[in-house]
Formats: structure tokens, sequence, C-alpha cells
């Protein structure tokens, strides 16, 4: 099985503009989802599903796989067309995007997707899960290793506190916490909304090993990745600065497209910035 | 017969710890959490299996969360904390993390119902059963005394899919003094006496109450039915309209508000199949005033003098 391996970065950025193009075909067919906050993470999950991830789409429920959550559930379409694009459905899903008993729905259900680890949509929630798994590695005494995404206004949730000193007490250092740091919120910059500063400084406080990245540039991102554990006996956690909208400019860095349908006109533009 | 397995204890803590010891020594896919309240409930399981025992601290969130993870591994946790914080504080968790996604988690809830009258409202878990009700994919079982127990938690193994047991109080009396005499199958209620006039059913700690008044009320020519329904989700309908025979009608009895818990289940299915009068026995939509189970069963009409009572007056309502 295994990852792909060393496919490159020229291959990988094109892969994750594929997957850009993708996101913003599924909002524009469905007229719904949360695009800017997918393009996002877009190389994050790039990264993860053609590069770094020991997984395999003719047998994703190997015991032995790496596991991944979408703690941002949101964040969805740069999951889905990243799955598809792997091999794990066929990219004609894509066209039930939120259309009536899609499997694909505006946050993942792990019941019904294949290769969706777990159902999230709920924020605060994939961090705990982790914990779960990379416990059970241990038990299990299994290799994998456990990546959750977060979203960096997700971490104000008092649940994802309660999973970082758990991480820390139990010494999981198979663990690893990417926060896609985009300082938005749905409601505007996260430092008017909540701030969450001294970001880097909370989770070193909270016994986590923390590396600061691009999140847009690939050769940061993998590198980070392939780096980890920072620390024997440490989570892990990856800051990755971002630009929620990422790839399309009238969406980058403005809150307010959180979940906003970009027009036909604004498409026509978005998709010519992703060719 | 009572088979040695089934666990005589007043106690339902050490039949639920010996049957756990039963189990996970049969089953190297048990393990348990607990949310800093392991020394009350397993405190020998802690001692003996320290590689297959999770302490989360006093952080609910994260144990329920997890317990979904480790499942999803393949493993079969024993999550348990009190009722209270299990179907409240980690209510989302729950039925999102577990129930969701019809994960393999068995959850341990202690201290339901008025067990924790001496503690205050903040730790009895008074609306639990009404609320794991309306999770779907929930199986809710709540075992009558430490038989039931054995049973349930041997069955909560064999069960692929996310169960909620709820204990009462610690101690409590034995109901199946000569073990069970018919197959515990979850979902399927056990009639424990054969009477006529009226139906008990009951739940959990009510179950030995609802006894003790059906003996008291057969002195006064009053023959009583009384099944214990150890399982309330997914209810057995069929035990339901079989009570419902009864000539002056049924009594629910549970340790639980009386809104949207076994009394509930019961009205929702005579309602649209078999109308017939039912008295809800349980505590009412408040919260509890300062007292010992047993004073708190007495303030609010649930000891058996009171359900002595309210059965009178329903015989004699319909005679009327």
């Amino acid at each position: 099985m295994a990852s792909k391996g060393n496919m490159g970065k020229v291959y990988l950025e094109e892969k994750s503009k594929e997957i850009r193009r993708e996101c913003l075909n599924m909002v524009m067919r469905a007229q719904s989802g949360h695009l800017a906050p997918a393009l996002s993470c877009a190389d994050i999950i790039t990264a993860l599903f053609f590069e770094v991830m020991n997984i395999d789409p003719a047998n994703p429920k190997d015991e032995n796989r790496d596991r991944f959550i979408l703690s941002a559930g949101h964040k969805c379409l740069a999951l889905y067309a990243a799955l598809a694009k792997r091999g794990f459905f066929p990219e004609e899903t894509f066209k039930t995007y939120v259309q009536f008993k899609s499997i694909l729905g505006g946050h993942p259900d792990g019941l019904k997707i294949p290769g969706v680890e777990i159902s999230t949509g709920s924020l605060g929630h994939g961090l705990p899960i982790g914990i779960g798994m990379a416990l059970a590695a241990r038990y299990l005494k299994r290799n994998y290793r456990t990546y959750v995404l977060l979203g960096d206004g997700e971490i104000h949730e008092g649940s994802i506190w309660e999973a970082a000193s758990a991480a820390c007490h139990y010494k999981l250092d198979n663990i690893i916490g990417i926060i896609d740091h985009n300082k938005l919120c749905a409601d505007g910059p996260i430092d008017e909304v909540m701030s969450i500063r001294p970001l880097n400084k909370r989770w070193e406080a909270f016994g986590w090993s923390v590396i600061e990245i691009d999140g847009h540039n690939m050769d940061d991102i993998v590198s980070a990745l392939k780096r980890v554990p920072l620390s024997k006996d440490k989570p892990t956690m990856i800051i990755a600065n971002t630009i929620k909208g990422k790839g399309v400019s009238c969406m980058e860095n403005k809150f307010d497209w959180h979940s906003k349908v970009p027009t036909a006109e604004q498409a026509k533009e978005a998709f010519k910035e992703l060719a | 017969m009572y088979k040695k397995s089934e666990c005589l204890f007043e106690s339902r803590f050490p039949a639920l710890e010996y049957v756990l010891e039963e189990v996970v020594n049969e089953n190297k896919k048990i393990i348990a959490l607990t949310a800093d309240i392991s020394s009350r409930i397993v405190p020998r399981f802690v001692v003996n299996h320290p590689d297959r025992f999770f302490n989360f601290g006093i952080a609910e969130q994260n144990m329920f969360g997890a317990a979904a993870g480790f499942a999803s591994a393949g493993l079969i946790p024993f999550a348990m904390t009190l009722s209270v914080f299990v179907t409240m504080r980690a209510c989302e968790q729950i039925r999102t993390d577990i129930a969701y996604t019809n994960s393999n988690v068995k959850i341990i809830a202690t201290g339901g119902g008025l067990a924790y009258g001496k503690l205050g409202s903040t730790h009895m878990g008074i609306e639990d059963i009404s609320l794991m009700r309306s999770i779907p994919n929930m199986t809710i079982i709540v075992p009558a005394d430490s038989v039931e127990t054995t049973h349930a938690i041997r069955e909560a193994v064999r069960f692929n899919g996310p169960v909620f047991i709820r204990f009462g109080q610690k101690e409590n009396p034995i109901v199946h003094v000569n073990g069970l005499q018919k197959e515990f199958v979850i979902g399927k209620a056990i009639k424990l006496r054969s009477g006529n006039d009226i139906s008990f059913i009951a739940t959990g700690v009510m179950v030995s109450k609802a006894i003790e008044a059906c003996n008291e009320l057969k002195k006064l020519g009053i023959y009583a039915s009384v099944y214990s329904f150890h399982t309330i989700k997914p209810l057995d309908k069929e035990a339901v309209l079989d009570a419902a025979d009864s000539k002056y009608g049924l009594i629910t009895l549970e340790d639980n508000n009386v809104n949207g818990g076994l009394g509930g289940a019961v009205a929702e299915v005579l309602g649209s199949e078999k109308p017939r009068p039912v008295k809800r026995i349980g505590i009412p939509d408040l919260y509890p005033v300062i007292g010992s189970p047993e004073e708190l069963y007495k303030e609010y009409n649930m000891d058996v003098s009171a359900i002595v009572r309210t059965s009178m007056e329903m015989t004699k309502q319909d005679i009327g």
C-alpha cells in the first residue's frame, strides 16, 4: 500500500490546483458549500493524501493505515476532491454533492464516504477522537499515525484543550495536529471574535512540540509533515499560516466568504486563476 | 436457577467489576475509560489491568470523543462516569461521535435518578433516560439489580453498537433472587409476576418496589403483573401490548423524569396502538429537594406505599 511518496513539488502543486478547481465546481453546481475554508486547507490536504499518509484506496480500512480526521468538517470540499482524485470513490460522485441522498453532504459522513475516517462537522470533536485513535495504536502496537486538521477558530472550543492535555499526559507522539491558521472566523477576524494569541505558546504550555509553517508552500508543508514527531514522547502541533479563499483573489482574506457562493462572473475569473 | 456468575451482590458496582473481569479476560478488545471516578466504580480493574485502563481526568467530552476513536480501531471501550455528566456534559459527543457514527462504545452511567439525592440536583441524573431516548442508534439498558447487570454487560459486549447502561443507587435489593428464569435479551422485557388487574411496567431500582407493591396489593385482593423493562430502547412493544390487557390499566415506574422516559415510551406505544389508562410514576418535572433516595422516593410518591395508593386509585376510578 503506502503513500505515493516523493511526488515532487510541481506534481503536488498541480494536484492542489486540481482540488481547488473541483471545490469550486462542486460549489457552483450545488450553489452551496464552504468554499473559502476548503481553499485555505487545500495544500495541506494535498500534501497529506498525495505524499505523506500511508493509505490505500483499494483497502481503505487497512488496520495499519494512517488516520486523518477533518476536525473542521466544514472544509470537506477539499477532502472530497482529494479522496476521489486519490481513487477512494469515482469523481462522478462530485455531481451529487449535497443533492438528495448523496453520500457527499455539507459535512463528511464516515459511514458513507470511502476514505473518510469518521464523521465530523461539530467543531471541537476531532482532536478528542484522534486521542482515542492514537491511544488505540499504542494499545494495539500499531505504527499508524493520526493526523487531525483543525480550524483556528475551532480551538475556541474547550474540548480541544481537554484533548490537548490528554495528548501530553499520555505522551502521544503518534498524533499530529495541524491548525489551518487563516485568522478568520465566520464573523470576522479571529482577533476580534475571540483571540487565540499567543497561539504557539498556548500549545507549548500544554506540552506539545510546535512548528510554524507557510501552509501554502508545498516544500514547507511536506518537510514539516515528514519531520514529525518533533520530539519523542510529545504530540506535535503544526501551525500552518494560510489564507482563507487562497487562489481566488476576490475571496482571499475576506471573512464574509466563509460560506458564500461566487457569482457566475466571479467563478469564471476564479477558474482562470486556478488554471 | 441462579448461577454463580449472575452475582448476587447487593451492590451493583462489584457486580459490574466481576463481570468486567470476566469479559476482559475473554476479549482483549475491551478497555475501560473513566473521568476521575474509577476508584468508586471499578477500583480492582485499575489495579488488575493498568494497560487496559485510561483515565481522562475530569474531561468527559474528551473521554467520549476518544471512546469513538478507540472504537474506530476495533476496540470495545467501556466509558464510565456519573450519568449527569455522561448525558449532559458530553451529550453532543455521545450523539455525534458515538451514535451518529454507530460506534461500538459501551457507556456506563452511574448515579442515575435520585441515587445522589444528598449531593443535590447538580449530581442527579434525572433527565438521562429521556435525553438518551431521543438519540438514534442508542440502546438504553437500566438493570434492575446485580443479576441483570451481569447479563447486561455480557450482552452489551456481544451487541455491536452504542449501548447506554444506567445504574442508580449503589446498593439495591436483588430482584432475581433465583437467577434469571429466561434468557436476557436486549429489547425483551422480563415478566416477573402475573396478575390480571393492573400491570406494572418498571425499570431499574423501581422493579423491586413494583414487586413489593404487587405483594401488598395481593393482600388487598388486587392482582398485578410486574415487568422488568431492563431495555428502554428499543422498547419491547409486544410486552407493552401484553401488559395493556390488564383490567384497569398500566402503571409505569422509573427513577427518571416522568417526561420522556419509560412512561413516555409506553404511552407513545399505547396511544397509537392500544389506548389504555396509564399512570406514570417517576420524578416530577422539577429539581428535587435534598434527601436520601428513600426520602425522595417517598416525597415524590415513588415508594411502595405510594405505588399501592396509585394502584388502588386506578382500580377504584375504573370501577367508579
